[in-house]
């Protein structure tokens, strides 16, 4: 159990989002938050970041959809939900039971449709917007997005115009620059940057000589990208001025404070949170634990430790 | 029911047959509420490769001793390092997972093929508790194939056999004794648990016969909790998780096999 005695020393803000504890879920691994309560207590993560939701239910793809490679994943779930409406009327009314902030995860297939499910979801309960730009999953948007710096800033501008939540924009790693596209989200106006989401990957059956995936390519997540993570943290810490959510391949505390290290103010834990159900709320004993070995009075004090002239 | 997250200790491993272990663990909190058709979720290593975890289902329980019985195949990188866990070697589990079989029946067939046999194995014991023995339909590619019969012994009624080659029982799929055993007796549900081809032909013959169907789905899953969504697939009318609305379902309720 954390000691939560000392539970302040661990508060983080994102752009106004008050977390009381730096952990936060990365979408599409946490389902609805819901699917976890016997594992940990829910008011002790940061943040709950619910799966990436459509203004329609999404069906997602066919075929396989994960297959594990090594020390990772790759999924090709194609954003299935239930769409913005079930959201609101099933999912929010229970996870406002619990006193955590709830992240709603956001995915549409024009800057217009973006702007419109972010006014949509600006109701009580919600608490910030993470744009997905960044699904390489489905055909219909996501990805172009997260790819093309002006298309980019696009989404970010209908997305601020229709909400005073805080907006969080999640970037691919499927990019030359990383930093052009922060860049580009910090112009166009968002409060935060989460990254990264999932590589572009693919696995070959060799027996039956096909894609193994429905999807034939999917997203790489898990300890294998978690390198490729930090550097990311890193360079985009250097560049911008807004707060960052760390993710990638996050599987204990040590991970985590590599990327505090490297400039995140909070991080999200994805793909361990399959293996491990309760790893959100272990973490934070686990940051406690080094901070105390280091020193380290306040999270705060610890971020972007690593980054040069700090 | 709570789901558990705890690390078990293995008590043992049984050779069954040359890709076929058995595997015994403590593991009380489980044991004590795990129902047939439900499954654990194992952790094979604490590395990284594998990483994700396997689901099991549960092949029998102990509940005096908090033993729990796996049965799995040695197929791919987990289950190669799962047959080498030792006696005092401790796993991380999760579960009980997923929704088990209704048990109401009174008069119930069997039908399983390869490892789909391990959940139908405790259900066995379960309906053995209540005085009922039931008959087991099994079929397999060849007679080294199937030495569930030995481990259904003494739990069930009838058992029928059929291997692809003919080297056990009647020659052909489960399909070649389903029909006359379904005429044989007034069964008033059928179990099937096996491949999906399997499972699809036994379940339409079944309800052609208005007689009630469960049958347990297998999707590759990420998670075992519903948060994934690898295993969801289509239902008649809703999307259904084969980890949480399942494995077990009744047969009319699958749209996709």
């Amino acid at each position: 159990m954390v000691r939560w005695l000392y539970h302040n020393r661990l508060a983080t803000d994102i752009a106004g989002l008050k977390m009381k504890t730096p952990v936060t879920t990365a979408s599409g691994t946490f389902g609805f938050g819901l699917e976890f309560t016997d594992f940990l207590d829910l008011e002790k993560v940061g943040a709950i970041t619910v799966k990436g939701t459509t203004l329609a239910p999404r069906a997602g793809n066919k075929g396989q959809r994960i297959v594990e490679t090594p020390s990772g994943i790759l999924n090709c779930v194609g954003l299935e939900n239930p769409g913005s409406d079930v959201f609101l009327k099933e999912t929010l009314p229970q996870l406002r039971h619990y006193d955590v902030p709830v992240i709603v995860n956001i995915a549409a297939s024009s800057p217009e449709e973006y702007g419109e499910l972010a006014a949509k979801l600006d109701v009580d309960g919600v608490d910030a917007i993470e744009i997905n730009v960044s699904c390489p999953n489905v055909r219909d948007g996501g990805m172009v997005f997260g790819t093309d710096a002006r298309s980019l800033a696009r989404v970010v501008k209908q997305v601020r115009k229709q909400t005073d939540k805080v907006v969080i924009t999640k970037l691919s790693p499927n990019v030359t620059s990383i930093t052009d596209m922060a860049k580009a989200a910090e112009d166009a106006g968002t409060d935060a940057l989460s990254l990264i989401n999932t590589l572009l990957g693919m696995k070959i059956d060799i027996h039956r000589q096909r894609p193994v995936l429905g999807n034939v390519t999917g997203g790489l997540s898990g300890p294998a990208v978690r390198p490729v993570a930090v550097r990311m943290v890193y360079e985009t810490a250097r560049a911008v001025q807004v707060p960052i959510i760390g993710m990638g391949g996050i599987t204990c505390a040590d991970d985590a404070i590599e990327f505090f290290l490297a400039g995140a103010s909070a991080i999200a834990v994805g793909t361990e949170n399959f293996i491990n159900p309760a790893i959100a709320e272990t973490i934070c004993q686990g940051i406690l634990e080094y901070m105390d070995r280091h020193n380290i009075k306040k999270l705060k004090d610890m971020i972007g430790l690593a980054l040069p002239n700090a | 029911m709570t789901k558990h997250l705890t690390d078990a200790k293995v008590v043992g491993q049984r050779i069954l047959n040359a890709t076929t272990k058995e595997m015994d663990l403590i593991a009380p909190d489980i044991a004590a509420e795990a129902l047939p058709g439900q499954f654990v979720n194992v952790q094979v290593t604490r590395h990284t490769a594998p990483l994700l975890r396997r689901p099991l289902g549960v092949a029998g329980v102990d509940r005096e001793n908090g033993v729990l019985t796996l049965i799995y195949r040695i197929l791919g990188e987990a289950t190669h390092v799962l047959a080498e866990a030792c006696t005092g070697d401790v796993l991380s589990l999760v579960g009980p997972l997923g929704r088990g079989f209704e048990r109401s029946a009174q008069k119930p067939l069997f039908v399983g093929g390869g490892t789909g046999l391990a959940p139908l194995l405790y259900l066995a014991d379960d309906f053995c508790a209540r005085g009922i023995k039931p008959d087991v339909l099994m079929g397999g590619r060849t007679e080294t194939e199937l030495f569930w019969k030995d481990l259904f012994a003494g739990k069930a009624g009838k058992i029928g056999l059929t291997t692809d080659d003919g080297t056990l029982g009647a020659k052909g799929t489960v399909m070649a004794l389903l029909p006359e055993m379904l005429q044989a007796e007034q069964y008033d549900i059928v179990y099937v648990c096996g491949p999906a081809p399997m499972m699809k032909a036994v379940s339409a013959d079944v309800l052609a016969r208005k007689i009630p169907c469960q049958v347990s789905l297998e999707k590759y899953m990420g998670c075992g909790l519903g948060a994934c969504l690898s295993c969801s697939c289509q239902g008649v009318g809703r999307r259904i998780k084969v980890c949480k609305d399942g494995p077990v379902f009744w047969a009319q309720e699958v749209a996709e096999w």
